[in-house]
């Protein structure tokens, strides 16, 4: 209704542009033989098709920004293994110019030469100095979430810190966390923890028949899970990127 | 302060209504005032099961409209004369429900009756939404097939996050299951979720089990509520809920395969 009284022409706006922040995966590239490169990154691939296939890709020149590379080889092979570089960003002006040349985005470079590994706990420091700021006496302990029911199909649950659940957690219900995930019930929706990026977060449950379960980004899905974990209590955590599910 | 006892379950079809008549009917025979309103506004059926379909005159969106008083609107049942029925419209569909309209006849009815019983539309929307936002109690109805008990999960996590209790920070609405169209022969066979696997699934407080029922269709079909016929199983188990739910402990029956003679396995499907 009240679009009615603002002075539009005819036709209704096609688009809007907003501001959207998404995470994707960054390849920092230590070396330039393509060779090489591409095949560790089937290596790779072969690990988990399902996440690498199609999945976009920003290249990271920092570290080989003075070595020679065949930008257009490398973006070809890259495409041949099935994932899809959207852009670069570090590098010299000439890598810079064959991306333009092949139609890639250059984004602004991450501070320096910094690689990924340091670059995680940066941004969370930051975010973690950001929340704590308000309220310096709390800097030491994270806030925890404590649920005494059952969290029903339907239901989500966030929390900034960790998430404690003294009950089920039933299919079609999601339990969010920046931090670690307790499930002293049965996990049968989904447990997304470390969302915000904190690959050192962990899910424990007392027995497993989730959903998902995902840990900084890095998920499987129900019809993944091994049948040794299946109905145990497990614990879930990251390592190396991959997600290891193990039975305690 | 009467008791507002809402039946539900998210899914359709799984005996809802079947259970409001004959909740409200067992309560109605225990000496309770009890008043049953049809919230399924537009879906009409709690008249036909309770037989008094031929005697409304007005209904609950009347009464919410102030076109018509609530003692107007009560309908008296004509076998138990505790029992009176609120019947739905029929011409209206449930956005003609206001929050402040379903709460102005709850209070009023509150004032005399003992107990309210709120028949719930199947869904999530709007009709299911007042229907258990004022109330105390909980039937959830749910049938021994994953999709019907995944539905009541869902209408369970509606029931503790937006109620009127929920939103008041009060004591929560109390939740029972109630497992209807319960199959022991099929549960045996595995080609139905046993009482176990639903309690497993649900985590809830069971009032009763309710076996699937050939009386139960000719009980609605004549306008009997099920409760009324004392041969039938499924009448039973209704009676045994009734009881339990006032508080007399009884052990649940039902639940497990009668034993039956070489005839009657091969006569019965």
């Amino acid at each position: 209704m009240s679009t009615d009284s603002q002075p539009i022409s005819a036709s209704s706006p096609a688009f809007e542009f907003k501001s959207g922040v998404i995470t994707i995966p960054v390849l920092n590239l230590f070396s330039t033989d393509i060779n090489v490169i591409t095949h560790q990154l089937l290596e790779k691939i072969k690990q988990a098709p399902e996440f690498f296939t199609n999945s976009s890709l920003l290249l990271d020149l920092s570290a080989i920004q003075d070595q020679e590379l065949n930008l257009a080889l490398l973006v070809d092979a890259i495409r041949n293994s099935g994932m899809r570089p959207i852009g670069v960003r570090g590098g010299t002006a000439y890598q810079h110019q064959d991306a333009k040349d092949l139609m890639l985005p250059v984004m602004a470079a991450q501070n320096s030469t910094n690689n990924a590994k340091q670059e995680a706990p940066v941004k969370l420091e930051a975010e973690v100095s950001k929340q704590e700021s308000p309220d310096p006496v709390a800097s030491t302990t994270t806030i925890s979430t404590i649920i005494n029911q059952p969290i029903r199909s339907g239901q989500r649950i966030y929390a900034k810190g960790d998430l404690i659940v003294i009950a089920q957690v039933s299919a079609g219900a999601e339990v969010i966390a920046e931090g670690n995930i307790h499930i002293y019930g049965t996990l049968r929706g989904r447990a997304l923890a470390g969302v915000q990026g904190d690959e050192s977060a962990q899910i424990f449950c007392s027995d497993l028949q989730a959903e998902l379960v995902s840990v900084a980004g890095t998920y499987r899905i129900s019809e993944d899970l091994d049948e040794s974990n299946r109905n145990k209590p497990v614990q879930i955590y990251l390592n190396n990127q991959a997600l290891i599910i193990k039975n305690i | 302060m009467a008791r507002i006892i809402v039946v539900t379950s998210g899914k359709g079809g799984v005996g809802k209504t079947t259970t409001s008549a004959a909740i409200a009917m067992g309560l109605a025979k225990k000496g309770h005032k009890t008043a049953v309103i049809d919230f399924d506004v537009g879906l009409r059926n709690l008249d036909l099961i309770l037989g008094c379909e031929r005697r409304v005159v007005y209904d609950f969106v009347n009464v919410i409209n102030n076109e018509a008083t609530l003692n107007q609107a009560l309908i008296k049942d004509k076998r138990c004369n505790q029992l009176y029925i609120l019947p739905a419209s029929q011409t209206r569909d449930k956005d003609a429900l206001t929050k402040e309209g379903v709460g102005k006849v709850l209070e009023e009815l509150s004032k005399t009756f003992k107990y309210v019983v709120c028949d719930s539309p199947a869904g999530i929307e709007r009709g299911a939404n007042l229907a258990m936002y004022f109330a105390d109690d909980a039937f959830v109805v749910t049938n021994p097939e994953v999709s019907s008990v995944r539905d009541s999960d869902r209408m369970l996590g509606i029931l503790s996050s937006k109620s009127k209790r929920a939103e008041l920070g009060e004591e929560p609405i109390k939740e029972y299951l109630l497992l209807s169209r319960y199959d022991p022969k099929r549960v045996k066979l595995g080609a139905m979720l046993s009482v176990e696997d639903v309690q497993d699934i649900l985590s809830l407080h069971l009032l009763g089990v309710i076996p699937e029922s050939q009386s139960v269709l000719s009980a609605s079909n004549a306008g009997e509520p099920i409760i009324l016929d004392e041969n039938s199983d499924a009448g039973q188990a209704y009676s045994d809920i009734v009881d339990r739910y006032l508080g007399e402990d009884k052990p649940h029956r039902f639940i497990d395969e009668e034993k039956k003679g070489l005839f009657g396995r091969l006569f019965r499907s």
